[in-house]
């Protein structure tokens, strides 16, 4: 290249294209979002956090928590069971339904004939487009039944989530803390998976009481010991057996770690959307 | 008569006008990078013994961890670079330095820019994005140093002889344009009075974070390579074209990676960029060839020098860009994503690759600038071999540990702890390279001290040897230097 104006140019093109597909175009497709209505109810999600939260996601960001903490839950798919609760009044076309049916999932998983079927006739672990025709077949037989929706995958396994997180979970997140390294456990349904205050609080002054092999750092300088005084603090942890303070001293949780605990009880990632379907009320199988 | 059309300066006169500009910028990077190490093992020391900074807020694993990155980054890396791209600028160009004075600002209002940004870290107001943890007051002193220094540099290339551009001229001026660019868009969509809403501020992050850690460092560092490694070998450049050709494609697909396969976005964002990552193969083919053809068969034996630093760190930044399309494949980041191997990249990345070009072309033209040697030569050799294993060893458990992690991660029915409890005896194995890092990293900061020592001392005995000599022969030997000049080029 011979003049330094072609190697500009070169360099506008290329960076100015990336810069419209990773900054124009997220700006105006997730910058502009709203909240999302939730599955099945008349709600809004998300919801403002509480001021002590908000306040939280400040500590959690100073405190850089995200270095070892994800706020992502990734899923595999999702799978789903199909409940027939009522046969209907015309029995001999139920019975060819549920024949039909059979059939259907023979055809989907042939060498594991009964796999599906149990004896409430719940049709187990089908994919999305077997369990729509099958409670097409079911409604047309004049029958009912309900289809729920399973999301799976390993972070769900471990109880993380219900399902994926998806980008209207940070709709009001500034600074967002996705966070990239799982040196601690992913916490973005934390505040549903411990929802116990003083176990919260208790884990960030001394994570080892609580979890044994536990990595995480203790942030004492987040809390303060002192003296019992005339009456204890309400606000004095309560810790397990064998790692209470000495007696006569009271462990008092400083305005952040209040912030701080606030901000995980709030990490609630438990309203199906759109994009992130499940049923809530199935107990894992 | 303009001095810059008509006057031919020797190579000694174009080093020379660098030596104040360069001093000021590789000064403080050495600090940096000592600094910046030091961080990084008080860091990885929360992980042998969680509980030892309990009780002091600024020394937690999560303030200390950017601080250091950032430290490495900004006050090594950047103007590392900064100080070398000047100086093969003013060399390519065969002029002396224009505006001499603006990167000797620049370089101190950058420290201080540093400076400020790792003391707030460490005071816990970082901004939470990463490598945009800097508040605003040293974001701005960042952003006016760099523009000063790339008029200074855009200035020189302007008054260059040769108006054909060398193959690393392109590498270079680009990242000129890449910084401001990048920089000004990832503060003003994020860190500006009004930031972006949420999902979309993470991917702005990304966009920014590789564009400054893949393709920033890569047009640098692959730039100065292209200079030095034909120079080093004494062999000349294998093939303009496909230099052409991996620069063109190294802009194009590089801009495109950095987002997560499992991000929590639209499904075309993540998607776009595992296409580019795949594509970046082609880049990476490219460079590799050109540095293959131009170094063998050359009759140069590197021993440790300059050439081995540039050659070792041209081979880790092939490795650490198929690291990366590594992680954006699908099925390989389902175990990678969350673990120790992103980090094991983007230590790759930044010590295994840009440190070790940087460390090598700053020995290369140091002597050179300052007009007498290294004080301590056999510390190059030396350095060379700390950092060398301290880099396999640090980047390479890394990497295994994350993997490692990751295939528990993958597995349910594992414990959690077990996972961590893999990744620490990497993260063991890890620390002892970095203190090998560190080391090494102290060698060169001896060297550029000792030398900037020297420099004023005699500097100092120059003025005071001129305030001692009478008028007359001061005017004579003036008038005799004056003489050496002329008959010089």
């Amino acid at each position: 290249m011979k003049s330094s104006f072609r190697v500009f140019l070169a360099a506008f093109l290329a960076l100015g294209l990336s810069w419209c597909g990773f900054v124009l175009a997220p700006v105006n497709q997730l910058g502009t979002a709203r909240q999302a209505a939730v599955l099945n109810s008349s709600d809004v999600y998300p919801l403002q956090r509480t001021g002590e939260a908000t306040l939280g996601l400040q500590i959690y960001r100073a405190n850089g928590c995200a270095a070892c903490h994800t706020e992502q839950v990734r899923q595999e798919g999702v799978t789903c069971d199909v409940v027939l609760t009522e046969l209907g009044k015309n029995g001999a076309a139920i019975v060819n339904a549920l024949v039909e049916i059979e059939d259907l999932m023979h055809k989907e998983n042939p060498e594991n004939e009964h796999i599906g079927v149990s004896s409430e006739k719940i049709y187990h672990k089908v994919s999305k487009t077997i369990a729509d025709s099958i409670s097409d077949k079911i409604a047309a037989a004049g029958g009912k039944s309900e289809t729920h929706i399973i999301p799976f995958g390993v972070d769900i396994a471990r109880g993380w989530g219900l399902r994926q997180s998806v980008a209207a979970d940070f709709l009001y997140d500034t600074p967002i803390q996705l966070g990239s390294l799982r040196a601690g456990p992913d916490l973005a349904n934390v505040g549903a998976r411990l929802p116990d205050a003083n176990w919260q609080l208790v884990h960030l002054y001394a994570p080892q009481a609580l979890v044994k092999k536990s990595a995480m750092p203790p942030f004492r300088f987040l809390f303060e010991v002192r003296k019992v005084g005339n009456a204890p603090s309400p606000d004095a942890l309560k810790f397990p057996q064998g790692f209470a303070p000495p007696a006569g001293s009271e462990v008092v949780p400083t305005p952040d770690a209040k912030q701080l605990a606030g901000y995980l009880l709030s990490l609630k990632t438990d309203a199906p959307l759109y994009e992130a379907p499940f049923t809530s009320v199935m107990t894992k199988p | 008569m303009s001095p810059t059309e008509t006057k031919n300066f020797s190579t000694s006169e174009v080093d020379a006008s660098c030596r104040v500009p360069l001093l000021a910028l590789f000064g403080g990077a050495a600090l940096w990078l000592v600094a910046g190490l030091a961080l990084s093992l008080v860091a990885i020391m929360t992980f042998h013994k969680p509980d030892m900074f309990a009780d002091c807020p600024l020394l937690t694993y999560g303030r200390v961890q950017p601080a250091a990155n950032d430290a490495l980054l900004y006050g090594f890396c950047i103007p590392a670079a900064l100080g070398v791209m000047l100086w093969i600028f003013a060399r390519l160009s065969q002029t002396e330095l224009c505006l001499p004075l603006m990167p000797i600002v620049a370089a101190n209002l950058w420290h201080l820019g540093v400076l400020i940004g790792v003391v707030t870290i460490l005071l816990g107001d970082s901004t939470g994005f990463a490598w945009l943890e800097f508040p605003r007051g040293s974001s701005v002193l960042l952003f006016a140093a760099f523009l000063l220094i790339a008029i200074c540099a855009v200035a020189t290339l302007g008054a260059r002889k040769e108006r054909e551009l060398h193959p690393s001229y392109w590498f270079l001026l680009a990242a000129l344009f890449w910084f401001p660019w990048i920089y000004s868009t990832a503060n003003l969509f994020l860190l500006a009075h009004h930031p972006v809403r949420g999902a979309a501020q993470a991917v702005i992050g990304w966009w920014f974070s590789d564009n400054l850690i893949f393709v920033w460092l890569a047009l640098v560092g692959v730039g100065t390579a292209l200079y030095f490694l034909p120079k080093l070998a004494a062999r000349p450049l294998h093939n303009e074209f496909l230099a052409l050709f991996a620069f063109w494609t190294l802009i194009l697909f590089g801009t495109w990676c950095g987002i997560p396969q499992g991000a929590p976005l639209p499904a075309w964002l993540p998607a776009a960029s595992a296409v580019a990552s795949s594509l970046l193969i082609v880049p990476l083919i490219a460079i590799a060839v050109i540095a293959c053809k131009t170094v063998r068969g050359s009759a140069v034996s590197c021993k440790g020098g300059p050439l081995c630093y540039v050659k070792f760190g041209t081979a880790a930044f092939v490795l650490s860009g198929l690291m990366l399309i590594a992680e954006a494949c699908p099925q390989i980041s389902r175990v990678t994503e969350f673990t120790w191997f992103g980090a094991a990249q983007v230590q790759l990345q930044t010590l295994g690759f840009f440190t070790i070009v940087m460390c090598g072309a700053i020995y290369e033209l140091l002597p050179r600038v300052m007009g007498f040697e290294l004080p301590f030569p056999k510390f190059v050799r030396l350095q060379h071999w700390l950092f060398m294993l301290g880099i396999v060893l640090w980047a390479g458990s890394l990497a295994a540990g994350g993997v490692e992690q990751g295939m528990k991660l993958q597995n349910a029915n594992t414990a959690f702890a077990d996972s961590t409890t893999t990744a620490l005896m990497f993260l063991r194995v890890g620390t002892t390279g970095l203190l090998l890092i560190l080391l090494g990293s102290l060698l060169f900061a001896v060297n550029i001290f000792v030398i900037t020592f020297k420099w004023k001392m005699a500097l100092l005995k120059s003025v005071v040897a001129a305030i001692k000599a009478p008028l007359a022969t001061e005017s004579a030997s003036a008038s005799l230097r004056r003489d050496q000049g002329e008959v010089e080029p």
